[in-house]
């Protein structure tokens, strides 16, 4: 493979504390060297990155790719080439699909599909239970023996704080987290936004952010009990922050996420009963949305993930109520964090690149999120500074569910490169 | 043609403004003598085709809406969710274009999904006049409300009124908040904190935890109908304790420092959120509250179909 040579960018990566002008150069799938003045190997390709952020590739822990079952919204091939489009080189696919991810084949089959995409890599998430029941566990080592990196019953709760336990117990064996999404389902059912001024004045019933907390304080006395990895999946409210804050301070294995819409948008987007507002958990109010802002910043909160929910038009263009939850954000992800978190000051390109690629990296024990020498090429080239006009229809997903249609957001992909080789390149270069 | 009173729907009393909410009003008031009257029928909506789309069982609604359009000469259909192609799983905005194929005018809609009328509306060219959608407005209950209201106390504001009852699922209870606080009215609400929604006092209505409380304050109480599905929902234990703690009865009011104007959306259970005696006492005003609704609904659909009040006021006799 020919090496590539990205010459004069402004490299930023977390791992080695630098933010600053220079070369990177990659080689049979790894990082050679960074620093200034790199010479020009024989028969390099040469990426002039001058003006442009260069960081290690993105990496989302949570992302929906819908295959199988649901290729009509999204193929692990269509996800992974809106992942790069995105500056993600990385992403784990949540196990809800039809049918689940629940068993070694099954693990292959994603694992197999993300190679043969050769795009972003793709990291099977397997099911914490046996058919998401809830029930009994599926096979965490064969899952992992077959490429899982996580378990997760996303889409649901693991409910049953017994299972809950026995999973964090069992996961570390194998060294893998177990990813929930919290929210207490007695108290959420036939929840359709949040419960606050907004769903009162729209008659939707609403799910209260305690259904969310008490789940998550659930999980973290569980975290306590086993001492294992529990990783909170999409956190969106002020009582969540503060009880991992308190959890982190005791040292636990509490590790979380939160995703672009709720460091971004609020209840309010509800309005109109605009169907690409509703997800779960919901939008939360104005409070919620800086909490979250701030524990981003200050590393509460570990990592920005997606949570990247394609859907079909038709499904989306219904009753309020009848519309499934989630919106697509890989394609979009950086370019709000940019605007939300960097450009107001809250964290620095630094941090971001920690939220967005060596936190996961590093949390999940996934290669990459770093530029040093020796790890995978996995890189990201992006204009922090050009503006764009979001056009769902030229997204590379399959699916167009979002809520930022037509708004000119800051930040923009001009390379990604997986293992040394370009496998995103903005139109016109 | 006058469209500026109202715009293309009536999605909900929310986004309209006091003085559109009088116009319809006074619109109202010509349209009451027109039922009173031998042959009960104007030429207004000649023409004119109105389909009723009801995804939910209605009695009142849909009769009060058909009486209305037929007293304006209007062409009506009824479309019934049961043995329609709605329950074949035709999407609603499918079973809108279909409808609007065929060339109608207006679509008054019942649905259980709240926004389904505004949905509609955005994606049809017909008006859309709401009937009810889910938990969140019922105009014409709203604006039939505030008519009795006029009849009664002429001026609403500073007027006292009180809703009783499940709040939290109750679209008459939000078109009458926006109705009455728009009018000037002030409005408390009263039930069992479980059947009041989150926040509800940030819309500028006083809470009542006590029925006896909201009696000491109310010029008029307005009482919502308690769905049977609510114990088995756990939002109260049963009906006879409901009864007991937040009915109206006629021992509650007698304790009251003035008479209390009764009113009731309908459908009634008797004995449990209203006592017969109270329902059939001489302050309520319950039937006339029917009686306006085929005014209202007249006015509604008259002035959506770019009718002015001015023209409306000669009894509509002059096409």
């Amino acid at each position: 493979m020919k090496p590539v040579l990205i010459r004069g960018g402004r490299i930023v990566d977390p791992t080695q504390k630098l933010d600053g002008v220079g070369d990177v150069l990659l080689q049979d799938g790894k990082v050679v060297a960074t620093g200034q003045g790199i010479g020009r190997p024989d028969g390099a390709t040469v990426l002039d990155a001058t003006g442009l952020i260069v960081a290690p590739g993105l990496i989302d822990v949570h992302v929906h790719l819908r295959e199988p079952g649901h290729e009509d919204r999204e193929t692990i091939a269509t996800g992974a080439a809106s992942a790069v489009a995105g500056g993600f080189t990385g992403v784990c696919a949540m196990p809800n699909t039809d049918p689940v991810i629940d068993n070694q084949g099954a693990v292959g089959f994603v694992k197999a599909k993300g190679e043969a995409a050769g795009l972003a890599r793709v990291y099977p998430i397997g099911c914490v239970s046996v058919g998401q029941r809830g029930e009994q566990l599926a096979e965490f080592g064969e899952m992992v023996g077959a490429g899982a990196v996580a378990v997760s019953d996303d889409g649901h709760p693991v409910m049953s704080s017994h299972l809950m336990r026995t999973a964090l117990e069992y996961a570390q064996t194998f060294g893998i987290p177990v990813a929930d999404h919290c929210e207490d389902m007695p108290l959420a059912h036939g929840g359709q936004m949040h419960e606050g001024l907004v769903s009162t004045r729209l008659g939707l019933k609403g799910i209260p952010s305690a259904a969310e907390e008490i789940h998550v304080a659930r999980d973290i006395i569980l975290a306590e009990l086993t001492g294992g990895h529990v990783h909170l999946c999409h956190m969106s409210t002020r009582g969540s922050v503060e009880l991992i804050r308190r959890a982190k301070e005791k040292g636990l294995r509490v590790t979380a996420e939160s995703a672009p819409h709720h460091f971004t948008l609020t209840h309010d987007r509800c309005e109109g009963y605009d169907t690409n507002a509703k997800m779960n958990p919901p939008l939360r109010e104005a409070e919620d949305r800086q909490a979250i802002r701030q524990a981003l910043a200050d590393g509460t909160l570990d990592c920005i993930a997606t949570d990247h929910a394609p859907h079909h038009y038709d499904a989306k263009e219904r009753e309020f109520d009848d519309a499934p939850n989630g919106i697509i954000g890989l394609e979009t992800a950086l370019s709000l964090a940019l605007r939300e978190l960097v450009a107001p000051g809250l964290l620095s390109l630094l941090t971001l690149i920690e939220r967005m690629s060596a936190a996961p990296a590093r949390l999940w024990h996934l290669p990459g999120g770093s530029l040093r020498p020796g790890t995978v090429a996995d890189v990201v080239v992006f204009d922090p500074a050009v503006t764009w006009t979001v056009n769902p229809a030229a997204f590379r997903s399959k699916s167009r569910n979002t809520p930022w249609g037509g708004e000119v957001l800051p930040g923009r992909v001009r390379w990604t490169l997986v293992d040394g080789r370009v496998v995103y390149q903005a139109a016109g270069q | 043609m006058s469209t500026a009173i109202l715009g293309k729907d009536l999605v909900g009393l929310e986004p309209l403004s006091g003085d559109q909410i009088r116009a319809i009003l006074d619109t109202a008031e010509p349209f009451k003598e027109v039922s009173e009257r031998q042959i009960k029928k104007v030429p207004a909506l000649r023409g004119k085709t109105i389909v009723n789309l009801f995804y939910e069982a209605s009695t009142r609604t849909r009769i009060s809406f058909e009486f209305a359009e037929k007293r304006l000469s209007a062409d009506t259909v009824n479309v019934q969710a049961a043995g329609s192609s709605i329950s074949k799983g035709e999407t609603l905005v499918d079973t809108a274009r279909n409808l609007e194929a065929m060339r109608i005018d207006m679509v008054v809609i019942r649905h259980g999904a709240s926004g389904a009328a505004q949905f509609l509306g955005a994606r049809i060219q017909s008006n859309v006049i709401n009937a009810g959608d889910g938990k969140h407005e019922h105009p014409t209950q709203g604006l039939l409300d505030l008519l009795t209201l006029r009849d009664h106390f002429t001026n609403l504001a500073g007027l006292k009124v009180c809703i009783v009852g499940d709040v939290l699922h109750s679209r008459v209870a939000r078109s009458n908040i926006w109705g009455l606080t728009k009018l000037g009215a002030q409005v408390a609400v009263c039930g069992p904190a479980t059947l009041l929604p989150r926040d509800i006092a940030e819309l500028g209505v006083t809470v009542f935890r006590h029925v006896a409380e909201a009696i000491q304050w109310a010029d008029a109480l307005n009482v919502l109908r308690l769905q049977l599905e609510r114990m088995t929902a756990g939002f109260i234990p049963s009906l006879r304790e409901y009864n007991r703690v937040f009915g109206v009865t006629n021992e509650r009011l007698a304790r009251a420092p003035k008479d209390i104007l009764i009113m009731h959306p309908g459908p009634m259970n008797r004995g449990v959120e209203i006592d017969s005696d109270v329902a059939d006492g001489p302050h309520s005003v319950i039937l006339p509250q029917v009686t306006n609704g085929v005014a209202v609904r007249m006015a509604v659909l008259y002035l959506l179909a770019g009718g002015s009040p001015d023209w409306a006021a000669g009894g509509g006799d002059t096409a």
